[in-house]
């Protein structure tokens, strides 16, 4: 079975260790936060300048000065900390952030990546993607395997803008976890429960590959 | 201690003229100046440029100087919710500039560091880099990126004094501080002025030196963009 959003956050959350900064991004990685195993402390950074970001605040205490990097209003937790744009990509920049997770619409069997704009589509613009995806030294991508007509996201070279090159590391998708390999290609490394290596294949158009036994995901 | 102290947004605006290249602070609509906005609005300046993270919604923010037609050129990192916005770019009647949101604030931070331009890799490889010198360090490529030359920058804080120092609040101070810094000459409205020397010295965010006018701002809305909260 094909992995549902909140199973992609679940699996991706397994990659996450103790006393790791990490920047999650807007969609499926913003879920990641509500699969962090017990015991496991981490501190999440919002680019709009806090590290430390807690739940949404409960009805009522809504803060308007207070905000993460999609707008919503959020908390603080005990030990937090605000600081201004300029620092908070400084900090991105510096690779002080362990880990990075965010979203595609493409990627390449090269690690590129692009996730910002659609030609002939209003461009909203990149946000904090491009200095993210150039500097961070551990990216994981949470994306769709599969585009809704049934066209592979993972490509040979993306066709979309780029947003940056050479810089994911991992893939997780409904179907499969990827390791992007330093020669090139995307190596799967575990696949969906009851998903055959077969049906990755077909669903991949980039280098897909395959190295004995492929176990499937476990996501607890 | 000089005196930064002017009576309101109308005073604080009023050599902002035509074709003027502004700085405007905020993140979304979290620690914008509204109530220079509005006075921009009613003075109804135009062919501005404008330096700022987003571009408001369509009523409110930057979206009602954008309403007005009074924006040239916008570079930010970010423009969504803004149907007018949309429209006017389409259309050709606006120029916009889409840059990596951690070089615009560090175009900002240049400006207000005394230093003409930044290497980043933000951009490295895609469309951003056109036209830009790209240096090597240590095996990695580098965008060269100029500080930002901005006549006006207008900032929200928090708390300031007449001395001009300011205290951001939260994730409202976001750009603020680096524009506050970039500006030839910068505007501060603030929701609560005092007199120098009530602020402690070791809690000001942005030393007055780098703040021309300062004057408490009335009537704030902080309107929320994304209202999210968690059940109980």
């Amino acid at each position: 079975m094909p992995l549902s959003k909140e199973e992609i956050a679940q699996r991706i959350a397994k990659e996450i260790k103790d006393g790791y900064y990490v920047n999650l991004g807007i969609g499926i990685p913003t879920l990641v936060a509500n699969y962090i195993p017990k015991g496991i402390n981490i501190v999440l950074q919002s680019e709009n300048g806090l590290l430390g970001m807690g739940p949404f605040p409960i009805e009522g205490s809504e803060d308007a000065d207070l905000i993460n990097a999609g707008k919503q209003t959020i908390t603080t937790l005990p030990g937090s900390s605000i600081f201004d744009s300029a620092m908070s990509f400084g900090m991105i920049r510096a690779q002080k952030v362990d880990l990075t997770i965010l979203g595609a619409m493409e990627v390449s069997e090269n690690g590129d990546i692009a996730n910002w704009k659609i030609p002939g589509k209003m461009v909203k613009g990149m946000g904090g993607a491009m200095d993210l995806v150039a500097s961070a030294k551990n990216i994981i991508v949470a994306m769709q395997h599969v585009n809704k007509a049934g066209e592979s996201k993972l490509l040979p070279t993306c066709t979309l803008p780029l947003t940056g090159v050479r810089c994911i590391k991992k893939v997780v998708t409904e179907l499969a976890v990827m390791d992007i390999l330093p020669e090139g290609g995307f190596k799967l490394v575990e696949r969906a429960a009851g998903v055959s290596i077969e049906f990755i294949q077909q669903s991949t158009l980039g280098k897909l590959v395959v190295e004995g036994d492929v176990p499937e995901m476990q996501l607890n | 201690m000089i005196n930064k102290v002017v009576s309101g947004a109308d005073a604080a605006i009023s050599d902002i003229k035509d074709g003027d290249v502004l700085m405007l602070g905020g993140f979304g609509l979290c620690g914008i100046p509204e109530n220079c906005i509005s006075a921009l609005v009613k003075k109804n300046v135009h062919n501005l440029t404008c330096i700022s993270n987003n571009a408001g919604v369509d009523d409110f923010g930057i979206g009602l100087m954008l309403k007005q037609r009074q924006v040239k050129k916008m570079i930010a990192s970010y423009v969504g919710e803004n149907a007018e916005f949309e429209r006017q770019l389409l259309s050709g009647e606006l120029e916009v500039d889409l840059i990596p949101q951690g070089t615009l604030a560090t175009r900002c931070l240049a400006a207000g560091y005394g230093m003409p331009a930044i290497f980043t890799p933000a951009g490295v490889g895609t469309e951003v880099a056109e036209g830009k010198e790209i240096r090597n360090f240590d095996g990695k490529d580098y965008l060269m990126e100029y500080a930002f030359d901005a006549d006006f920058a207008i900032v929200k804080a928090w708390k300031g004094d007449t001395a001009g120092n300011l205290v951001f609040r939260a994730t409202s101070r976001n750009f603020n501080p680096l524009m506050a810094m970039a500006g030839k000459v910068t505007i501060a409205e603030v929701e609560e002025l005092v007199d120098a020397g009530e602020l402690d010295p070791d809690h000001i965010h942005t030393p007055g030196i780098y703040v021309h006018r300062i004057f408490q701002g009335d009537g704030y809305e902080k309107r929320i963009e994304q209202r999210t909260v968690r059940k109980i």
